[in-house]
C-alpha cells in the first residue's frame, strides 16, 4: 500500500523536470521545508559538489521528488536518509554519518584545539628563567647609597 | 616561431633558477659576496625570462595561433579577445605560467628592493625562491609544456568552459596566484632565517610588507572567487565549502594567523619557532592546493587538468619543499632562544589565542577536504564531507574568534587586565545582548544562529571602535583633540581597525544571506507576477536572443521602480554547455536574484531570491584587503626596514 502510495506520488510530480530545478514544491509548508532541508544533505552523484537542491542534473531532479514522496508518504527524515545509503552508500550524504570510522573526522576539531591548549598551559607553567640572585650586603648598600636622596 | 621562442625562454629561465637556488646557498654558506650577489641579478632575469615566456603564450592566444596545442584546447577564434587573453590562464599549463610569473615577479621585487636586507639572509632568502621556481618550471618543461606545437594544425579550437567566459577569469586568478605566491615569500625568509640560525624583530619587520602584500592579494582573491561563484553559477550561493574553496582558505587561515604572530615577534622578541612554523605552513598548504587542483584525487568545479603523471610530480614537489623546510625547522629550531615573556591575561596572549584558533580552523578544513581520501585508501569506504560538516565545526570555532577579537586588541602588552577591558567593553556588550534579545523577540523562531552572528559581529565592531577611541583618548580629551590625536595614528593602527570591521560586515551579510533569504521556485506564464520581499516581479515573456558564441533563451521581468530584469538560460557551442546567467538588482537592503529555465509550451521555469545585504559580504572582504593596504603603506614599515641592528650580538643563538 505504502509503495501504492509512493508511485502514484512519483507519477503525479514526474511532469516536470526542468533545467534548473525548478519542481513544484509541496501544498503543506512544513512538509515542503523538511524536504528542502533533506535535499540540502544530499549529494548529487553525477555532480562536482554539488547537493541536489543546488544541482539542475536530471538526476538531481528525480532524488527531489523521490525525498517529496518519501515526506508526503510520512517517513521520518532518518528513514530517508537511510533509504538513500542503502541504495547509493554513505557517499550520497553531505552530512558524514556518526560512526567509529568518522570518529577522528567529528572530534578531530576539538581535539586540536584541546590539544593546542594543554601545550600552552603547560608551555605557560613551564618555570621561566630562574630568579636573580639576591643582592650582597656589599651590593645592597651600594643601592642605599644611590638611592639616598640625602646625596649631593 | 613565437612558441618556440618562448619554450626557449622558458628553459633559459629554468638554467637561471637552478643556478640562483644552487650558488647564491654555497656562497653565503663561505661569505663570498660575488656569490650572493648573483642572486639578486639572477632573480630579475629569471622573471625578465618568464615574463617574456608568458608574453609568447598571449601572442599565440591573440592570434588564435591553433597548431599551439594548448590554444587549440582551450580558445576559438569567435571568443571575444578579453577571453582569449584571460583564457591564456583558464587552463592548467597557462595557469602554471602565471603562476611562475607571480613567482619570479616576487622574487625580482625582493632582489629590487630588498637592498637593506643582510647581504647573507637575501642571498639565502633569494637562493630558496630560485629553488622554488626551479622546481615549478621543471614541472611545466617535463609534464605540462604550454607550447607543444599540433601537427597538421587545427582550423579551429575546441573553445574555452562558458563558466569562464567571464570578467571573472580576468581578476580571480591573478589575484589568487600572487597571494599563493607571495606567501612563498615568507617561506623563503623563514627558511633563510633557520640557516641564518637567529631570529630577530627585525626579521618579522622584513617578512610583514610581503605576507601582508599576499595576504591582500590572496583576500581579494577569495572575495572575487566567492562573487563570481554567486553571480555565474546561478544558484545564489557564495560559498560551498568545494575541496579547490578549502585549498585557498587554508593558506589564508594560515596566513592572518602569520600576520599576527610576526607581530609578536616584532614587538616582544616571542613565538619565534611558532611564527616560522607557521610560515613554512602556510606555503606548504599553498602547495597542497596546487596538488589538489592539478592532480584530479577530488573532484571539483575547478579542476580543468587531470592527469596522474602531473600529480605525482607536485605530490614529490610538495614533500621536497615542506618535508625539507621542516626537516630544518626540527633541526634549528631548538637553537632559536625563546624571548620575553608575558602573562596569560596580555596581548601576546590574545594573539596566541588567535592562532590557537586559526591554526585550528585550518587544520579542521585540512581535516574535512582530505579525510575522505585517507578514508578510502585505508578502508575503502567513500564518503562524502560538505557543507553541513564544515558548517557545524567551523562555526564555532570562528564564533569564539570573533568575540576574542572584540577583547584581545584592547589588552595591553606583557600584562593585561581582563577587567578592566570587559568593564570597559561593558555598554558593548550590553547593547549586543539587548540586539540578541530584540531580534528574538521580532523573529521569534527566526534563524537563531544568523541572530547569534549579529550579535556578535556588533559585539566585535564594538570593541574594535572602542580600541580607536581608546587610542585617540576620547573620553579624556575634547572631540577636537581626539581627531588630532586619530589623525597622527600610524597607517598599521586604521589598516588593522579596517581589517577587523570588515570581518564584522562579512559576518553581518553571511548571517543576513544565509537567514534571512526568501526564495521562489515557479512555473510562469507571460503576465504572470510573483512577489518577493516587497517586490512585484511580472514576467513580460520570453525571446531567444544570439550572442558572439552562443543562443539564448531570455526572459525579461518587470518591477517596478528597478530597470528590467533580463536572465538568460545560454547554450554555448564550443563546448556545448548550457548554462544560467542570473538577473541581479542590487538594493541597499539586498539582492534582488532571478534565474530561468528553458522556455517550453509557454511557460518558463524560475528561481527567484531576495539575499538580503548579499553585497556586504564581500565588501567586507574587499574591506580586509584596503586594510591590509593601508597596513602597507605604514610609514614605519618603508623606514624601518633599513634600521637592521647590524650591532646586536648572535647572543640569541644557543650553541
Amino acid at each position: 500500500m505504502r509503495r501504492l502510495a509512493l508511485t502514484a506520488v512519483l507519477l503525479l510530480w514526474g511532469g516536470t523536470v526542468l533545467a534548473i530545478g525548478v519542481d513544484p514544491p509541496l501544498p503543506d509548508p512544513a512538509q515542503e521545508a523538511r524536504a528542502q532541508a533533506l535535499a540540502r544533505e544530499v549529494r548529487c552523484l553525477v555532480c562536482q559538489n554539488q547537493s541536489i537542491a543546488d544541482s539542475s542534473a536530471d538526476l538531481a531532479g528525480d532524488l527531489r521528488r523521490l525525498i517529496r514522496a518519501h515526506v508526503v508518504a510520512g517517513d521520518s527524515d532518518a528513514a530517508i536518509r537511510a533509504f538513500l545509503v542503502a541504495r547509493y552508500g554513505d557517499w550520497v550524504l553531505l552530512k558524514p554519518p556518526f560512526e567509529p570510522e568518522t570518529l577522528l573526522l567529528w572530534l578531530g576539531p576539538a581535539l586540536l584545539l584541546g590539544l593546542g591548549g594543554v601545550v600552552l598551559w603547560r608551555r605557560q607553567r613551564r618555570p621561566g628563567p630562574p630568579p636573580a640572585a639576591p643582592l650582597t650586603p656589599d651590593e645592597q648598600a651600594r643601592l642605599a647609597a644611590l638611592l639616598d636622596p640625602d646625596r649631593p | 616561431m613565437i612558441a618556440e621562442l618562448g619554450q626557449f625562454l622558458l628553459v633559459l629561465a629554468f638554467g637561471v633558477a637552478v643556478l640562483q637556488g644552487t650558488v647564491p646557498l654555497v656562497a653565503a654558506m663561505r661569505r663570498h659576496a660575488g656569490g650572493m650577489a648573483l642572486a639578486g641579478s639572477a632573480a630579475v632575469l629569471q622573471f625578465l625570462l618568464v615574463a617574456g615566456a608568458f608574453a609568447c603564450l598571449v601572442h599565440a592566444y591573440v592570434t588564435s595561433d591553433f597548431s599551439v596545442a594548448n590554444v587549440y584546447h582551450n580558445s576559438h577564434s569567435l571568443k571575444p579577445m578579453l577571453y582569449k587573453i584571460t583564457g591564456v590562464w583558464g587552463n592548467h599549463e597557462g595557469s602554471l605560467v602565471l603562476w611562475a610569473l607571480m613567482l619570479t615577479l616576487f622574487g625580482a621585487a625582493v632582489a629590487l628592493f630588498g637592498g637593506a636586507l643582510p647581504a647573507s639572509f637575501r642571498a639565502r632568502a633569494l637562493a630558496v625562491q630560485g629553488l622554488i621556481g626551479s622546481g615549478f618550471l621543471a614541472f611545466m618543461l617535463f609534464t605540462s609544456n604550454p607550447f607543444a606545437r599540433l601537427d597538421p594544425a587545427p582550423l579551429e579550437g575546441q573553445g574555452l568552459n562558458p563558466l569562464l567566459q567571464d570578467p571573472g577569469l580576468a581578476f580571480h586568478p591573478p589575484f589568487l596566484y600572487l597571494g599563493y605566491v607571495g606567501v612563498s615569500i615568507a617561506f623563503s625568509f623563514a627558511v633563510a632565517a633557520l640557516l641564518e640560525g637567529r631570529v630577530e624583530p627585525s626579521w618579522a619587520r622584513w617578512v610583514r610588507p610581503w605576507t601582508l602584500a599576499a595576504w591582500s592579494s590572496l583576500t581579494v582573491g577569495i572575495t572575487g572567487g566567492s562573487w563570481w561563484a554567486y553571480y555565474e553559477l546561478g544558484w545564489g550561493g557564495f560559498w560551498f565549502w568545494d575541496p579547490v574553496e578549502n585549498a585557498s582558505l587554508m593558506p589564508w587561515l594560515a596566513t592572518t594567523a602569520l600576520l599576527h604572530s610576526a607581530i609578536v615577534v616584532e614587538k616582544r622578541d616571542t613565538l619565534k619557532s611558532w611564527t616560522i612554523l607557521l610560515a613554512i605552513l602556510a606555503f606548504s598548504l599553498s602547495l597542497l592546493g596546487t596538488f589538489l587542483v592539478r592532480s584530479g584525487v577530488l573532484t571539483s568545479v575547478h579542476a580543468f587538468a587531470n592527469d596522474p603523471a602531473r600529480g605525482l610530480f607536485v605530490l614529490c614537489f610538495l614533500a621536497a619543499v615542506s618535508g625539507g623546510a621542516l626537516t630544518l625547522f626540527a633541526w634549528r629550531a631548538p637553537r632559536l632562544a625563546p624571548g620575553g615573556l608575558f602573562a596569560p591575561v596580555s596581548r601576546e596572549a590574545g594573539l596566541v589565542l588567535n592562532n590557537l584558533l586559526l591554526a585550528t580552523l585550518t587544520a579542521t578544513v585540512l581535516l574535512g577536504t582530505l579525510y575522505p581520501l585517507g578514508l578510502d585508501a585505508v578502508t575503502g569506504d567513500k564518503i562524502s564531507v560538505g557543507p553541513p560538516f564544515f558548517n557545524a565545526t567551523v562555526l564555532p570555532l570562528a564564533g569564539i574568534l570573533v568575540l576574542a577579537l572584540g577583547i584581545g586588541p584592547l589588552l595591553p602588552w606583557k600584562r593585561g587586565d581582563l577587567a578592566g577591558v570587559l568593564a570597559r567593553l561593558k555598554f558593548v556588550a550590553v547593547a549586543a545582548a539587548l540586539a540578541l534579545l530584540v531580534g528574538l523577540w521580532l523573529a521569534g523562531t527566526g534563524p537563531l544562529l544568523s541572530l547569534i552572528a549579529f550579535a556578535a559581529a556588533l559585539f566585535m565592531a564594538g570593541g574594535v571602535l572602542s580600541e580607536l577611541a581608546q587610542r585617540a583618548r576620547l573620553g579624556s580629551l575634547g572631540p577636537a583633540a581626539a581627531w588630532a590625536r586619530l589623525r597622527a595614528l600610524p597607517r598599521g593602527a586604521w589598516g588593522m581597525t579596517f581589517a577587523h570591521l570588515g570581518l564584522a560586515v562579512t559576518i553581518v551579510g553571511i548571517a543576513a544571506a544565509t537567514g534571512f533569504g526568501e526564495e521562489r521556485l515557479l512555473q510562469m506564464k507571460p503576465g504572470d507576477r510573483v512577489s518577493l520581499a516587497g517586490y512585484q516581479l511580472t514576467l513580460e515573456g520570453t525571446s531567444r536572443v544570439a550572442g558572439p558564441n552562443y543562443v539564448a533563451d531570455r526572459a525579461r521581468f518587470l518591477v517596478p521602480g528597478l530597470p528590467a530584469m533580463e536572465p538568460e538560460l545560454r547554450r554555448y557551442d564550443a563546448p556545448p554547455m548550457e548554462t544560467n546567467e542570473a538577473a541581479i538588482a542590487n538594493r541597499p537592503l539586498g539582492d534582488l536574484y532571478v534565474v530561468v529555465g528553458a522556455a517550453a509550451g509557454g511557460t518558463v521555469a524560475v528561481r527567484a531570491y531576495w539575499k538580503p545585504l548579499a553585497l556586504w559580504i564581500w565588501g567586507g572582504g574587499l574591506m580586509m584587503a584596503l586594510g591590509g593596504l593601508i597596513s602597507l603603506s605604514d610609514r614605519r614599515l618603508r623606514i624601518g626596514a633599513p634600521l637592521r641592528r647590524a650591532a646586536l650580538p648572535p647572543a640569541t643563538v644557543q650553541s
